[in-house]
């Protein structure tokens, strides 16, 4: 993993090289070739049984997972949960205490963050406030012992391809925090990293600009055709972005799977309620309901409201319930209900204005709907 | 459910209470009563005198009688030029250019571990300990210093035991800043001024380090930059101007003291010295006022390049 410095200086001139070759083809914007000829079934990146600690606190416990070539892999939790941890281990800020980390095959334990072919888009963006922004994308290149001319020819295509032509003399103070996160995306593409970790890094932007940086990042990904390790919080942003979705809580990779399948078939109680926040229904609600003990999720948007008196279909389960409280959210309503101590929520599509705080109704759904869970 | 609202609190109605509402609703006005005090001062006191001295090196002595001539005349910046009086500025330059210098080097370290590794109990530590010499009087710790590098004092004891008074002895050989004992030599001046001023760079050094955030080190790391070019390209840059704050102190207090080369050094004057002889027992204020005027030009000077080569770039 850790090539002699010639090597390095010589492959970043010949990504340049590569750069080259791809402007003079149209349709082609930055497209790496070596990252396109790299077998799809490859290993980005493997953590074996990957502990961290700091002081009495455990940050990543026993954690083990893959990330394959080209897949957009998120790392999704709460606050606290390891998920920034692991990023660090694998960007080479920290050292795990155990287990075993590979990029590409090549173990990295105690190979210096500066020597991993991996590039990181901070949360914070980490712009350098005392360089103009085509210095700050050009720096990796610098680095690497490019000269000047050329590799702020890169910079600037790189900047083109972030959409940020024109700004190339501008201090990053100078600039919106939509346009600092485009100015990292560029810095840590320009070198044509294996690997592109980012860290939340759409958490500082507003809902409508978020919303458009995840599908520009998707599409960037595509573009590349490298691996993106994508840390958040946001269960939207992990479902709607990415290949496959980590969960992680207490330091600990709780589910491991592709958004639908995380969504449809959570493995615990703290996935179905984290993703998308599921209904529970306890192993005792669920015998009272004629089915075999065991704890279920129940998505609300499988859950319809019928008005005390008029009768749900025949073979759906149903619960009786109190409204506690209606929140308008636009396109759907959502009914908090309480079946004696289960909370229930109902996402309701539609205008159906006619309950009330108070009201009494059935809650029923599909049997179908149910996703039995592993006891937890 | 219904809260009746708590009821605001209920000041008294006096003057007082009306001049806080007229400054709340002009906050200009308030802005100019803060600053007027300071603006006085610093306008009136300040500059007003540094003009007044400015005025006074453009007069001449007469030299048979001893009065100041009060017409407008070069003459005495004409003197300034002389051979040993210009000895006296270059002298004074360089020591300050090397205590500076030393300063900043020995104090870079200091700060690094301060602002990136000293947390809690360490740090308070750091702060006592960089600020203690200061707690005490400058001319006892001045005079502390003659003993020490007094031929009797301790630094030469230890150098004897350590059967390394042959080196001691070659360095006081070396022309020009050696001498009869370290007490009596520019070597002697230099440690005491070193000494002296070393918090003046550690503080500025240290809050400029404070600064930069720990992703800025890791995204040079991150994006194949080692040690040595991440502290060419991002921490020095972003300690620049701390350490340039810090240079201001240490140059501008090396050229106007005239207490430490008095107890500490050789018989040659350094400018502090000059001004004060001039000013005193000679009476030749303007002369002195024009000596005055020198470190002003030279701080004008330094900051200009400093800005030019980018110091205040990261401000």
């Amino acid at each position: 993993m850790a090539p002699p410095r010639s090597t390095r200086i010589a492959s970043g001139a010949m990504v340049l090289q590569s750069r080259r070759d791809s402007i003079e083809e149209p349709g082609r914007t930055f497209l790496d070739a070596t990252a396109m000829t790299e077998p799809s079934h490859a290993t980005a990146i493997r953590f074996e049984g990957v502990s961290r600690r700091f002081g009495e606190v455990v940050a990543v416990d026993n954690v083990s997972f893959a990330v394959g070539a080209g897949e957009f892999f998120s790392m999704l939790g709460p606050s606290g949960s390891g998920k920034t941890t692991c990023l660090r281990l694998i960007a080479g800020f920290e050292q795990p205490d155990s287990g075993h980390i590979e990029i590409f095959g090549e173990t990295v334990e105690g190979v210096p963050a500066y020597r991993r072919a991996v590039n990181t888009v901070f949360q914070d963006y980490a712009l350098f406030p005392h360089m103009s922004v085509i210095d700050n994308v050009a720096y990796g290149l610098m680095v690497r012992g490019i000269p000047a001319k050329a590799r702020r020819q890169a910079a600037r295509e790189m900047l083109e391809v972030v959409k940020l032509s024109g700004m190339e003399n501008r201090r990053p103070g100078q600039l919106s925090g939509g346009q600092r996160q485009r100015v990292a995306l560029a810095r840590a593409l320009v070198v044509k990293p294996k690997v592109l970790l980012l860290d939340e890094p759409l958490g500082a932007l507003d809902l409508k600009l978020r919303e458009q940086m995840q599908v520009e990042l998707k599409a960037l990904q595509r573009e590349v055709g490298i691996s993106f390790v994508y840390v958040t919080h946001d269960q939207g942003e992990a479902l709607s972005m990415s290949d496959r979705v980590a969960v992680f809580n207490h330091g600990k990779v709780v589910q491991i799977a592709e958004p639908v399948e995380l969504y449809e078939r959570p493995r615990t109680r703290f996935v179905a309620d984290f993703v998308g926040g599921a209904n529970i229904l306890e192993p005792h609600i669920a015998s009272s309901l004629g089915i075999p003990p065991a704890l279920y999720a129940l998505r609300p948007e499988k859950v319809s409201v019928f008005a005390d008196g008029k009768q749900p279909p025949g073979d759906w389960l149903s619960l009786k319930g109190t409204v506690a409280d209606i929140q308008y959210q636009g396109a759907i309503r959502r009914v908090h209900a309480r079946a004696g101590e289960t909370p229930i929520t109902a996402a309701v599509a539609g205008g159906d204005a006619g309950l009330e705080a108070g009201a009494l109704v059935t809650l029923a759904f599909p049997p179908s709907a149910l996703h039995r869970m592993e006891e937890q | 459910m219904s809260v009746a609202a708590l009821p605001l609190p209920q000041p008294r109605d006096g003057v007082l209470r009306r001049i806080s509402d007229v400054l709340v609703r002009h906050p200009r006005l308030l802005l100019a009563l803060l600053l007027l005090p300071p603006m006085l001062w610093i306008g009136v006191v300040y500059v007003g005198s540094l003009l007044a001295l400015l005025a006074q090196s453009f007069f001449s002595i007469d030299e048979f009688t001893g009065l100041i001539d009060r017409r407008f005349t070069l003459k005495t910046y004409a003197e300034l030029l002389q051979r040993s009086n210009l000895d006296i500025i270059v002298r004074t330059v360089t020591m300050a250019a090397a205590v500076t210098i030393t300063c900043a080097a020995i104090a870079f370290p200091i700060s690094y571990y301060a602002a990136r590794y000293a947390r809690g109990r360490v740090k308070a530590l750091f702060y006592i300990a960089v600020t203690l010499p200061l707690w005490s009087s400058y001319l006892v710790r001045v005079y502390s210093w003659k003993l020490i590098l007094a031929k009797e004092g301790i630094l030469n004891w230890a150098v004897g035991q350590l059967h390394l008074a042959w080196l001691l002895d070659l360095v006081l050989s070396l022309p020009v800043v050696g001498g009869p004992s370290l007490s009596i030599s520019y070597i002697g001046t230099y440690l005491v001024f070193c000494y002296l001023w070393i918090p003046y760079m550690i503080l500025p050094t240290q809050a400029a380090l404070e600064r930069v955030p720990r992703s800025l080190i890791e995204a040079s790391a991150d994006l194949g930059g080692g040690p040595a070019r991440t502290f060419r390209s991002v921490i020095f840059p972003l300690a620049l101007p701390g350490i340039v704050a810090g240079s201001i102190f240490t140059f501008s207090l090396t050229l106007g003291d005239y207490i430490a080369p008095t107890i500490v050094g050789t018989s040659s004057l350094f400018i502090g010295q000059a001004v004060y002889t001039h000013q005193g027992t000679a009476g030749n204020i303007p002369l002195a006022a024009a000596f005055s005027v020198v470190p002003i030009a030279i701080m004008g000077i330094y900051l200009t390049i400093a800005k030019r080569m980018g110091a205040f770039d990261a401000l």
